[in-house]
């Protein structure tokens, strides 16, 4: 080969290098901008979806905690209304257990005065403290003034021998007789319940202790005294005093043609 | 309403007049009382009712010999019965419940508890 041929074969290398690299400059510049749009593409796709996504989460927290503070709040409210049916169903129990109460009260103190009859009071007794307290074996004394003991008047559930007679101020009978204190113990507390009943109630009228009422055992289903007993025994510490008191009065007497006599006597010179 | 007539067999004044007052809290119910187990039947011949509460300590006819005819009467034997008593026994429960009545109940008398049974024999929330 010539030096002629040479320089053009190396010429058209050089130019074919040059349309090569050209090309090269062209194809990196066209990456260039489609790397430039798509990042474009891509900023404004990032900027497009977070916004929108973020404003939606956004919400859709806020949305969440309104609804958490109601149900926060509506679960305060089944709360508060939980408590007053509480309170309700409590109330309604207090007002069933007064109205019992009551109704035990009205009933034995509307029995105990129904009658003059020492018996039937007596029998109006024994149904008070075997039907409604729950007394077995009880007994009644009454106080001799002038002897200044208790004798037993009557004896229920158990042999009357066991029951004697007692001074005033003697053990824990006679001691109620002298202080007008009622004495109770728990059924079991005590070891000798004829010298020591569970229960001892004095029987009064104003001022006075007529006599005592001492409760020695109770049925078998029942192993303590309740509240509704001890407003009983209040009610018969006195009413029952009162209508035995009175039957007293009226037993061994021509009471009524006298009673009804004065009575309208008195009317009469009232009313004139 | 329904009215249901119950009977209230019980010879002590004081404890009918409880039974009665907590009948009474009941609504639509008509009562009737007799004294004794004899006064018991003579009224359930007289007439028809739906429930039937006795005492079982009674003077002529105790409520067990009462529970006892209540059940061989064809009219009677699928009543409720309800037995109010002292005795507080596990055998005296169970011959009265072997004689058929339906619950037993000992005293001292509770009101709540003979509205409760009541209630639930006759099937009456009021």
């Amino acid at each position: 080969m010539s030096e002629g041929d040479q320089s053009k074969g190396a010429q058209q290398r050089a130019e074919e290098f040059l349309q090569v690299f050209k090309k090269g400059a062209e194809f990196t510049q066209d990456l260039l901008k489609e790397n430039e749009r798509l990042r474009y593409q891509v900023l404004k796709l990032e900027k497009a979806l977070p916004d929108g996504e973020a404003g939606e989460v956004v919400r859709l927290k806020g949305r969440i905690s309104e609804l958490e503070s109601e149900k926060l709040e509506i679960l305060n409210q089944i709360k508060t209304i939980e408590q007053e049916n509480q309170d309700y169903d409590n109330r309604y129990n207090e007002i069933e257990a007064e109205n019992n109460l009551l109704a035990n009260l009205y009933i034995s103190s509307y029995q105990l005065h129904s009658t003059l009859e020492l018996a039937e009071i007596i029998r109006i007794v024994q149904e008070i403290l075997l039907n409604l307290v729950g007394v077995e074996q009880f007994s009644i004394m009454l106080l001799d003034e002038t002897q200044k003991n208790l004798r037993p008047l009557v004896v229920e559930g158990t042999d009357p021998q066991r029951v004697r007679s007692v001074q005033v101020g003697e053990g824990a009978i006679g001691a109620v007789a002298q202080s007008g204190e009622r004495r109770l113990l728990s059924p079991e507390a005590s070891a000798d319940v004829f010298a020591d009943p569970i229960a001892v109630i004095p029987l009064v009228v104003g001022p006075d202790v007529i006599g005592v009422l001492n409760l020695y055992k109770l049925l078998q289903q029942k192993d303590s005294f309740t509240e509704i007993d001890e407003e009983l025994f209040n009610l018969l510490g006195t009413h029952a005093a009162t209508a035995i008191f009175t039957a007293m009065l009226h037993l061994g007497r021509d009471s009524r043609p006298i009673f009804y006599d004065s009575f309208f006597a008195r009317m009469a010179e009232d009313l004139n | 309403m329904d009215t249901f007539k119950v009977l209230v067999v019980e010879d002590s004044p004081t404890m009918r007049q409880l039974i009665v007052f907590a009948l009474k809290r009941i609504r639509g119910l008509q009562i009737v009382e007799a004294n004794d187990g004899v006064g018991g039947l003579k009224k359930l011949s007289a007439e028809k009712f739906d429930l039937i509460l006795t005492d079982i300590n009674m003077p002529i006819m105790d409520g067990l010999k009462l529970v006892s005819l209540i059940r061989n009467d064809p009219h009677y034997k699928d009543v409720p019965v309800v037995v109010i008593t002292t005795e507080g026994a596990q055998e005296d429960r169970d011959r009265a419940l072997a004689l058929g009545a339906n619950e037993y109940i000992t005293k001292p008398i509770q009101t709540a508890r003979i509205i409760e049974v009541v209630k639930r024999l006759l099937e009456v929330s009021g």
